[in-house]
């Protein structure tokens, strides 16, 4: 079949190309000026001139934030919490998803379970009660605040439910059979096919307890015990206190600018490095998510 | 004692072990909901007391539903409700259609790896907190920074984009889409790809050109997924976006920008008027927890499918 190709077509596809493109680079740039922005002079940044390459590059500013003791204080918190809120999310998630993802025939209680789960996934109390709760279990001030009102990730225990559910049941009562107990049907048999899920589920938890800025803010109150994204996210606060337009303005233009960059580029580099991964990962992670419990 | 029965009694009793391991694996889970969602459930109680620290919960005074009156003749909270469905509704609207475009012209483009990487960077705002984001749109959108400089360019005088009560919620709005449409194409494109290439084949044996394709085969068959996100999507509209306001108000324009869940947070942490905090928390909850079975049920009767 010979495809006729008009003039009319190829501007078309042309213009496709453009609008692709151009959504593309709103992406892309403005985090490249980000950059751009941690490797230029404090001169360059408060007056302006930093568009996509740094301007009178230096990395001055990095050399600063090595011996910055609050940043890396903040940096290693974060790193703590992210690997105790993985163990944690990552146990809860394959103890419950497996007797969730039995028949109603073979665990009858499933059915009550099931709906405990997904009204927790619905309904929260909101921040004010939870965080009386947190702070009667003397949790305040404590890593344990970050970790564990976010132990039980409910979104993805539904989805692991929909995952194991994907198994064939033959391997199981194969084992089962032959004497298995349900920890070993699990280990032996579950865990090893659902790798990608498991993946996906991980990095889902790594993402968030890294980037939770919230539960820092909530819980802690010594700007010393805050994990990374709660300390940057006080770099910028200050602009919720400016009252006038005028105020809003000069905080633009202040020349720390260009080190608040610099902790910021720094705190997403891992997040970077693990981004190959997730993208490997996730949509099968959505798609998966998408098929109904 | 027949060997069967031997047998079935042998099946029953691991039937029975297999199901004790099954609660015993499920009660640590269920104790963590317990503590950290169903107690402070029991907790909103507390937007029936006048709150204070030194009672706790047991010896508070019980007010009824003052806190409730209270709230509702605020101005502020009126104007705070309103603030939200008009934010949450934009960002419903916009975050179907958008996605679903990028996802129709990515599809039209050939080239394996420019579509590979055209994905990768469109899918990257979404894993970067609000947190790193907020200075990244404060930077775009400042007096001086490159929105304003291209508006320029026609003449228009500079925008305090957030800090224009004219101009906020659009912001709030479009930078959303921004953060999202290439994470939310994610399935529309995975529809696509269920597209059977024989419809195309057929059609342009019939002489139909490509835009007619897009509107006779392409969008047809992307509708039932774009209904169902929709339908769930309503679900969420009293969730105009925490993180975002947060991170991007000030005072000045909390007239537009204020949303419900900002609004607890100043009056329930800040301003530590922990009961009537509570009981905006509660009224929101309880309607959400309608909404989002109601748009569940929705999405089932529209497309046979929801979430749970």
């Amino acid at each position: 079949m010979v495809k006729k190709v008009t003039v009319g077509t190829k501007i078309c596809q042309a213009l496709i190309w453009l609008v692709v493109i151009l959504m593309t680079l709103s992406c892309l740039l403005p985090l490249v000026n980000m950059v751009a922005i941690s490797l230029s002079s404090s001169n360059a940044v408060a007056s302006n001139q930093v568009g996509l390459l740094p301007v009178e590059p230096t990395v001055s500013t990095y050399q600063k934030l090595l011996n910055d003791t609050q940043f890396w204080a903040s940096f290693w918190i974060s790193v703590q919490r992210v690997v105790l809120g993985l163990i944690i999310n990552m146990f809860f998630v394959i103890t419950m998803a497996y007797p969730l993802s039995k028949s109603r025939l073979r665990f009858p209680a499933r059915e009550v379970y099931i709906k405990i789960v997904i009204f927790a996934m619905l309904f929260s109390g909101g921040i004010i009660p939870l965080f009386m709760v947190v702070s009667q279990l003397k949790m305040i001030n404590t890593i344990w605040a970050l970790v564990l009102p976010s132990a039980v990730p409910v979104f993805n225990v539904i989805l692991m439910v929909n995952f194991f559910k994907g198994v064939p049941v033959s391997l199981d009562e194969a084992a089962s059979i032959d004497g298995a107990s349900p920890l070993t049907i699990l280990i032996k048999i579950y865990l090893p096919v659902s790798l990608p899920a498991l993946a996906t589920v991980a990095l889902f938890s790594i993402v968030y307890h890294w980037n939770d800025y919230f539960s820092g803010l909530l819980y802690m109150n010594k700007a010393t015990l805050y994990p990374l994204p709660t300390y940057i996210q006080q770099l910028t606060v200050d602009i919720t206190q400016v009252t006038d337009a005028e105020q809003l303005k000069q905080l633009a233009t202040m020349s720390n600018r260009a080190f608040n960059a610099t902790k910021i580029v720094v705190s997403t580099i891992p997040l970077l490095l693990i981004y190959p991964f997730l993208q490997k990962y996730f949509v099968s992670g959505i798609v998966i998510g998408a098929v109904k419990e | 004692m027949s060997t069967e029965k031997l047998k079935a009694a042998s099946a029953r009793r691991s039937q029975k072990k297999e199901r004790l391991t099954f609660h015993l694996m499920l009660l640590p889970g269920m104790i963590v909901l317990l503590i950290f969602v169903f107690v402070p459930l029991l907790g909103s109680v507390m937007a029936f007391q006048d709150y204070k620290v030194g009672l706790g919960f047991f010896r508070s005074p019980w007010v009824g539903l003052e806190n409730f009156r209270i709230i509702f003749t605020f101005r502020d909270s009126v104007q705070v409700f309103w603030n939200t469905l008009i934010i949450a509704f934009g960002k419903l609207v916009l975050n179907a259609i958008v996605p679903v475009l990028f996802s129709i012209l990515l599809n039209e483009l050939g080239g394996k790896i420019f579509k590979r990487a055209f994905q990768t960077i469109v899918y990257l705002p979404h894993f970067l907190s609000w947190v790193v984001l907020a200075t990244v749109v404060t930077n775009m959108f400042s007096l001086d920074g490159p929105i304003n400089a291209f508006l320029g360019l026609f003449g228009v005088d500079g925008i305090q984009f957030l800090a224009d009560n004219r101009w906020f919620r659009t912001v709030i709005i479009g930078t959303d889409v921004w953060k999202e449409f290439g994470y939310n194409s994610v399935i529309y494109l995975a529809a696509l790809l269920s597209i059977d290439p024989g419809l195309y084949e057929a059609a342009s044996i019939d002489g139909a050109s490509r835009f007619k394709q897009i509107l006779h085969i392409t969008l047809p068959s992307l509708m039932p997924t774009v209904v169902l996100m929709v339908a769930l999507s309503l679900g969420n509209i009293l969730n105009a976006g925490f993180d975002q306001v947060f991170n991007l108000y000030n005072p000045i324009v909390y007239e537009t920008g204020d949303i419900i869940d900002t609004y607890v947070y100043r009056i329930g942490m800040v301003e530590r008027q922990y009961s009537i905090g509570a009981a905006v928390g509660l009224f929101k909850s309880i309607i959400s927890f309608v909404l989002i079975l109601g748009s569940n049920r929705l999405a089932k009767k529209l497309t046979g499918s929801g979430i749970f």
